[in-house]
């Protein structure tokens, strides 16, 4: 593991005015940071800047949510620049698309959109200081080579010179054409393939990391709202007697999106927010109930869906099959539960809006602060805080809309807005809940010839439009439209099912449950030709070959097919998302009633590692993430609002209940893939494929019940 | 009348009301923003902070509760991050987002404190109530069992 200076010691170093070198970046005022105002700079782009002190600073255009972004992004411009790592330190950009593009992190994109344009940041700069460094020696450039900051002529009397003392001298020359530099062959890569530890690391573990609630600003104010329960509700009466009485309560206030308590403290805010006896208008969707939406979504399922695939003719087939087979499916709403509760903080004065936010999609948050202030994004400031989790749900921006509007009627002082966990759990954007109608058909031989796989399901995208949207939503038909196997007859169908639930995008989304039911499904199927559900899938995946492989190489960790002790059985599961490739073997048994996975053998193939660490920390997430949902996952709704409130009714997975996971990474060159999504959706059907083999029970609706 | 108690080391007098949870006091009074809030009711452990040593929810120990007492927060574990945990935490680069890690790092440090060779079911029982949703417990643990191994070569080289 390879370990290195805090960003603190960075700045503290890097407190000597010199000359700098940088790709563009100008810096914004950062506590601490000084360079000399004639220090000389470049602006081809605006992602790193080499100091005279040898010290490289690179900025990070995307949140760091856990997934190590602060480190995986520097590590592909430190390996085209050869730079010392213990050199490099990470800052996260502020808002600002015209100087650091893409700022949307999520989708699990960050690798593949910085592999090639970062790689090319670091190798551009390399070309820079060894020019520099040639022109001072009189040698062709060519002739030098870099290595840990160092520029390097290899005559007798080595010559040598470091990053730091070429600054000037490569600050002037010009910035050639990044297209146009050269890439190492990945056999050179130095750095990208290590064991590199976070880059965050002292700071979490001194407590020094700062995450949204932590923000602290002289004189600010802390507050907490309280919003409809009900979807699309409104207050109606605020009595706030009672409330204002609580000691450091100083404001209430009504906005747009709710009652907001101001105080000097959060937990008077909390207190005070108690206190109020608020009358609700419930709106449009208070008869709304999670069995009124399964009615709906059964009558929807009657009808064929709009066609997002087709291969075959599925009806003939499916007619003509020796053996056949129905089933429906269902999950549920989820949450995301991020473990720092929804949060914000703002200062608004009549000339300018300034905002710390833990946020994923800070365009979104901009949005909204033009919408509620009326400046121009010029006069507005957006700090992209560290996340303590975004799982998608920190792609909306309404705690931000919370901030603001509170903000705004506070003259001027910042304040902090923080949801209570309760708030967190009921103002939700929930991954959907879908139903799904599947059916196969087999030959004589015991081949799968027929495959239908209807979702019923509301669209993230259209629940946003006035009219819901139309026609296929390609997002909610991930993994489905995908399917990898050849079966030469197959449909796979989009049912559109709006609700009034608010919806938004989850950890890996509709694949979870998609392949919850194909993987499922297919594993129904294997049964009922009587065939091995490993073999069957194989025999299946000749036109995709990394799956196969991945597939392969996990069965074999996992010693398929070699006996277990009693009373435990495996099983199988594999998916593609994301550009990933990912198997899965669970191994569970039930004791006491309780269902305990206690092992996940995962082999999965994202091309290019970068981090092996971090690639094997989203893999372990992900399959923690997807067994607190296969386990205990849902979001009840009655009366239009979500029944659960905090852990003790949405339980997350504990440690006493992590199983161990073995990781098989696949070696490939491809281009990087993503990889925090891909490793969710295998385990649910894994682990309940392996509750089948174990107990012949079947679970077509999750979050699994063993005794329903 | 305030309520007094040593707060990583330094004595420290609050005027807030007596039922105000310690984390609040922490957090909101003194500065101390790496006691995390998770739930408020002591269901997730982010708020883990060490009373007299003992693994405390700072959620919900009221400040009066603390009055005369020795408070040890995650920026006081150790002067410079070097605490066994600490750097065991590092060396197995457990946490993802981090948010929780605070608290799985008290509850770590008071467990060994206590038990400087625990038994993996030993390690369960004292992190259950942590939770981490990034999913970081097979390092956790890994990491507390490296923890020991530190702490015991840190106590042979005394
Ligand atoms: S915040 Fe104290 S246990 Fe969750
Ligand atoms: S590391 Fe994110 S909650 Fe534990």
């Amino acid at each position: 593991m390879i370990t290195k200076v805090s960003r603190r010691e960075f700045l503290a170093g890097a407190a000597v005015a010199g000359a700098t070198l940088t790709l563009g970046c100008h810096f914004e005022a950062d506590a601490g940071r000084l360079i000399a105002a004639d220090a000389p700079t470049l602006a081809p782009n605006a992602f790193l800047t080499i100091q005279s002190d040898g010290r490289i600073l690179i900025t990070v255009n995307k949140t760091e949510m856990g997934q190590g972004v602060r480190t995986a992004l520097p590590m592909l411009v430190a390996e085209e620049l050869d730079a010392d790592w213990s050199q490099v330190a990470a800052e996260t950009a502020s808002f600002d698309p015209s100087k650091y593009g893409f700022q949307r992190t999520g989708g699990s994109g960050s690798i593949r959109g910085a592999w090639e344009p970062l790689r090319r940041t670091g190798a551009t700069a390399r070309a820079m200081l060894v020019e520099a460094a040639a022109r001072r020696w009189n040698v062709p450039a060519a002739e030098c080579r870099t290595s840990n900051s160092f520029v390097i002529h290899p005559t007798e009397a080595a010559k040598k010179l470091g990053y730091g003392e070429l600054v000037a001298d490569a600050a002037a020359l010009p910035v050639p054409d990044a297209k146009a530099v050269k890439l190492k062959e990945p056999k050179d890569f130095k750095l990208i393939g290590q064991r590199v530890a976070r880059y965050d690391n002292p700071a979490i573990v001194t407590g020094r990391a700062v995450y949204g609630l932590d923000v602290r600003l002289p004189g600010m104010r802390f507050a907490t709202l309280l919003h409809p329960p009900a979807f699309g509700g409104k207050a109606k009466q605020v009595d706030d007697g009672a409330a204002k009485a609580v000691p450091g309560v100083e404001k209430v206030l009504l906005t747009d999106r709710g009652v907001a308590v101001v105080a000097t403290n959060t937990w008077a805010a909390f207190e005070g927010a108690k206190k109020l006896r608020v009358t609700w208008d419930d709106g449009p969707n208070a008869a709304l109930s999670s069995a009124a939406i399964r009615a709906m979504f059964a009558e929807k399922a009657k009808a064929p869906g709009d066609a997002a695939r087709q291969d075959g003719d599925f009806e003939a087939a499916f007619a003509k099959a020796a053996k056949t087979l129905e089933a429906e499916y269902e999950a549920p709403f989820l949450h995301h539960a991020t473990l720092e509760p929804q949060n914000c903080t703002a200062r608004v004065t009549a000339e300018r809006c300034e905002i710390w936010a833990p946020t994923q999609f800070p365009n979104f948050v901009m949005d909204e602060a033009r919408r509620i202030t009326g400046l121009d994004a010029g006069r507005i400031k957006i700090h992209v805080t560290l996340l303590g989790g975004g799982f998608g749900r920190r792609i909306e921006a309404d705690y931000a809309a919370d901030a603001i509007e509170v903000a705004k009627r506070l003259d001027g002082a910042p304040v902090q807005v923080t949801w209570t966990r309760e708030e967190d759990m009921r103002q939700g954007w929930y991954r959907p809940a879908s139903l799904h109608i599947v059916k196969g058909g087999l030959s004589p031989d015991g081949q799968p010839v027929a495959l239908l796989h209807r979702l019923v399901a509301p669209s993230i995208l259209g629940q946003r439009q006035s009219d819901g949207g139309k026609g296929v939503d390609r997002g909610a038909m991930s993994g489905i439209a995908t399917m990898p196997y050849s079966v030469p007859n197959f449909r796979a169908e989009y049912v559109r099912a709006n609700t009034g639930v608010p919806i938004g995008f989850w950890r890996a989304v509709f694949d979870s449950q998609n392949a919850f039911v194909q993987e499922s499904f297919l594993d129904e199927l294997a049964h009922a030709a009587k065939a091995d559900p490993v073999a069957f899938r194989l025999r299946l995946l000749d036109k995709s070959p990394r799956l196969k492989n991945a597939l392969e190489i996990a069965a074999n960790a996992a010693d398929w097919g070699k006996p277990l002790p009693k009373g435990r059985a495996r099983g199988v599961a594999a998916h593609a998302s994301f550009g990933a490739f990912c198997a899965q073997v669970a191994e569970v048994s039930v004791e006491d009633d309780a269902l305990r996975v206690h092992r996940i053998v995962c082999a999965m193939d994202v091309g290019t590692v970068i981090n092996p660490s971090q690639v094997e920390a989203q893999i372990e997430g992900s399959i923690a993430f997807a067994l607190s949902a296969a386990l205990y996952g849902a979001m009840t709704i009655e009366k239009g609002r979500v029944v659960q409130s905090n852990f003790n009714d949405y339980p997350l997975l504990r440690v006493s209940e992590m199983p161990k996971v073995d990781i098989h990474l696949v070696k490939g060159a491809e281009a990087p893939s993503g990889a925090g999504e891909p490793a969710l959706p295998p385990t649910a059907p894994a682990v309940c494929n392996a509750l089948f083999a174990l107990t012949g029970k079947r679970i077509r609706r999750l979050p699994i019940e063993l005794d329903a | 009348m305030p309520i007094t108690a040593t707060v990583n080391g330094v004595r420290q007098s609050c005027n807030a009301p007596p039922e105000m949870p310690l984390l609040w006091v922490l957090r909101d009074t003194l500065g101390l923003t790496g006691t995390k809030y998770g739930c408020g009711i002591g269901l997730c452990g982010a708020c883990t902070v060490h009373v007299d040593g003992a693994a405390t929810r700072a959620c919900l120990a009221p400040l009066s509760s603390v009055g005369g007492k020795q408070v040890t927060t995650i920026e006081g574990l150790s002067p410079d991050g070097t605490h066994p945990v600490q750097r065991a935490w590092q060396a197995e680069d457990v946490a993802q987002c981090g948010y929780c890690q605070p608290g799985q790092i008290m509850a770590a440090a008071a467990l060994l404190a206590k038990q400087p060779n625990p038994s993996d079911e030993d390690i369960a029982a004292a992190l259950v109530g942590n939770l981490c949703r990034c999913g970081t417990y097979q390092r956790i643990v890994a990491a507390v069992r490296r923890a020991a191994r530190l702490q015991k070569g840190e106590a042979l080289a005394r």
